[in-house]
């Protein structure tokens, strides 16, 4: 079992002429995905290794029954892009694209506001359900089936955590990178939600970051609605305030969203927290241990 | 990006917000010609990117044109100490000369992209001149709060709540939505992360000026504002970091003397956090990002080499888009031009890892390989110690 994606699942790519988007497609589709259509306005009635290029996101589900979209579109025409996918009647749709100027988001959120449509990111790593189904950028080996989700803010770091739990012979649900903007899509929350009904996951890992307080509402989640095991990490521990630390949303604000006030709202929810980011997979055995789960 | 006082004035002016009359001058006699063309009484304000210039002694009201040298060649040169600049302080290379004005109340108009909502909130208050972090901490009932609908825009009717919330009279409510609405159009239409009128003053004679403003872009968008782009400042920022934007690469400058490098920010900052853990100190942040090419990391080596403080080069890399081979042959490359003058601790994972393991190896430079993040950043901090 695994939340969002699966082997079902029929996934469109958003920019799929450009470098970025043809590489990820073709390694989405080696891993196993079923890549079925393509989008470029203007390049419709091409094709990309055999799949099929529509001019329009709507052509491309009329045709492939697509049910998933992912985004490669450059900053300037993501926020267009998942609109028009979202108007196409697509139920999630993952981007990846880094860089969308915020007020894009804020019309993009009230856009969605009333749409079935489900959105990951953007500025996120995409998602993954192990051995069914990838949707974006990271690298498929290190993950493996298995029962664990992970949720993070950042891409990297969730591969950090992957890897380790892979090496433990952890293997994962499924992983989904929210992206690590001000305004994104799906949150902790939508995605705690998601893992808390899903009968294929046992546990979470989630890692967060300085900014905001997505953590801190996950915090209370957690506490009144999650009876699965949840470990969380905090990266930006040592962050000075008021400097943007890479990601746009990862910024100390008037002394608010710092990783202390985080932290301390997990631990009082109940979660545990790894000590450090290289003791990610560790705890989470330790944890499954001491609940009596296997791995 | 930020830009200075001087510079918000003149991009609210355009919008229709109502400022004070006034003129930026790199020098003395500038402001000194700028203050008599004006008349006294003036203001003569240090511009600096940070708040706090009027307790620190960057603000200096002049009534005649002696005054107006003296405060000009005081301010003009110093380095200013507030509580945003850091012990450091900053150096003040330009003035505002401004009209002073009679001033019967001071409040607080602020707008900021909220992530709660999701949208463009706008705050205001009673308590001009008193920082909105502290209001919010002490009498958070003193902020009145608007949420705009992007598709509706910044409705009169809330203008006029917060108007009639902040206590202004009945005449003074149409200017107050005007004034509000300009500067509500100002942010979205120049994709302002943050806009500031503190104070937001009420005159003698009933009218509302923007005593102070302070503008913040959102950067991601600046590629469809070339004329704002114009508006940077690199003498405020560090010059790492302004080289290091060149490149594309996020970096920002701490006080340790551990040289970081790492692809993705999470995985940064886990890794700042790692060698806090293991005893040491970051010297920086620095992403070189999930593209980087062997000219990228080129860079990024040379701006921690670059750093007098660091003592020790600690690389994190997990590759996933960013191979481990092009990361290896960015160092190596590197290494060998510029010198490796400091121990280099060396953790890579991930895409083609066995590669760039093999160019570290066969390149014999005196690389230090670690197992894992704390593996690394211990012996990051052991080599840094010696």
């Amino acid at each position: 079992m695994s939340v969002l994606v699966d082997k079902s699942t029929r996934v469109l790519t958003q920019g799929i002429t450009g470098s970025t988007g043809q590489l990820h497609t073709r390694l989405c589709r080696e891993y196993g995905s079923q890549m079925v259509a393509g989008v470029t306005p203007g390049r419709g009635g091409t094709d990309f290794e055999g799949i099929p290029i529509f001019d329009t996101v709507a052509d491309a589900v009329r045709a492939t029954g697509a049910n998933a979209s992912v985004i490669y579109v450059p900053p300037a025409g993501a926020a267009d892009a998942i609109m028009e996918a979202a108007d196409a009647g697509v139920p999630l749709v993952v981007c990846i694209t880094e860089g969308v100027p915020v007020l894009d988001m804020v019309r993009v959120k009230r856009f969605l506001d009333g749409r079935a449509t489900r959105l990951i990111g953007p500025n996120c790593p995409g998602v993954i359900t192990p051995g069914q189904c990838k949707i974006g950028i990271m690298p498929g080996y290190i993950h493996t089936p298995g029962k664990v989700a992970v949720v993070s803010r950042s891409g990297t770091l969730t591969y950090e955590a992957v890897h380790q739990l892979t090496l433990l012979g952890i293997g994962q649900s499924t992983c989904i990178g929210i992206g690590g903007d001000p305004i994104i899509g799906t949150g902790f929350v939508d995605a705690l939600r998601l893992f808390q009904d899903d009968p294929g996951t046992q546990a979470v890992i989630l890692i967060g970051e300085i900014g905001g307080t997505a953590e801190e509402d996950a915090a209370a989640f957690v506490k009144a609605h999650v009876t699965k095991p949840v470990v969380a990490f905090i990266a930006g521990q040592t962050a000075p305030k008021g400097k943007r630390m890479g990601h746009a949303g990862a910024i100390i604000a008037g002394g608010k969203g710092t990783a202390g006030e985080k932290m301390e709202a997990f631990r009082r929810a109940g979660v545990t927290l790894a000590p450090s980011p290289a003791e990610l997979g560790v705890t989470m055995q330790r944890v499954l241990k001491e609940k009596g789960l296997a791995s | 990006m930020n830009i200075h006082e001087h510079q918000a004035k003149d991009l609210l002016r355009r919008y229709g917000v109502a400022v004070p009359n006034g003129q930026a001058c790199l020098t003395v006699d500038e402001a000194v010609a700028a203050a008599e063309r004006l008349g006294f009484p003036c203001v003569v304000k240090a511009q600096i990117h940070a708040g706090g210039r009027g307790k620190a002694g960057g603000v200096k009201l002049v009534k005649n044109v002696s005054e107006a040298r003296a405060a000009a060649s005081e301010i003009l040169g110093k380095t200013l100490v507030t509580h945003q600049t850091g012990p450091q302080g900053r150096v003040v290379r330009r003035l505002l000369v401004e009209q002073g004005c009679a001033i019967a109340r001071e409040l607080y108009l602020g707008m900021v992209v909220d992530r709660g909502s999701g949208r463009v909130a706008v705050m205001a208050s009673t308590e001009g001149g008193v920082e909105i972090e502290e209001v919010a901490a002490h009498t958070p009932e003193k902020i009145l709060r608007e949420v705009i609908d992007p598709a509706a825009g910044f409705a009169p009717y809330q203008g006029r709540r917060l108007a009639f919330g902040l206590g202004l009279t009945k005449e003074q409510i149409g200017p107050a939505v005007g004034f509000m609405t300009a500067l509500a159009r100002c942010f979205i239409e120049s994709d302002c992360s943050l806009a500031e009128i503190n104070p937001l003053v009420v005159l003698q004679d009933g009218k509302l000026l923007a005593l102070d403003a302070k503008i913040g872009f959102d950067d991601n968008a600046l590629f469809r504002h070339p004329d704002l782009r114009e508006l940077r400042d690199p003498s405020e920022e560090d010059p790492r970091e302004t080289e290091a934007a060149k490149h594309d690469l996020s970096y920002i400058a701490l006080d340790g003397n551990i040289g970081c490098m790492v692809n993705g920010a999470g995985l940064a900052m886990a890794t700042m956090d790692t060698v806090k853990a293991a005893g040491g100190t970051p010297a920086n942040f620095l992403d070189v990002g999930g593209g980087a090419n062997v000219d990228k990391v080129r860079a990024a080596f040379r701006i921690l080499l670059s750093d007098a403080a660091v003592r020790a080069i600690f690389i994190n890399i997990f590759g996933g888009i960013l191979r481990c081979d092009v990361l290896a042959e960015g160092v190596v490359q590197a290494a060998r031009e510029l010198g490796l003058t400091v121990p280099l601790v060396v953790r890579m994972e991930g895409t083609n890892v066995e590669q760039g393991k093999k160019i570290l190896a066969d390149s014999k430079l005196d690389i230090i390989t670690a197992s894992d993040m704390l593996d690394g950043a211990k012996k990051a901090v052991a080599a840094a110690a010696r």
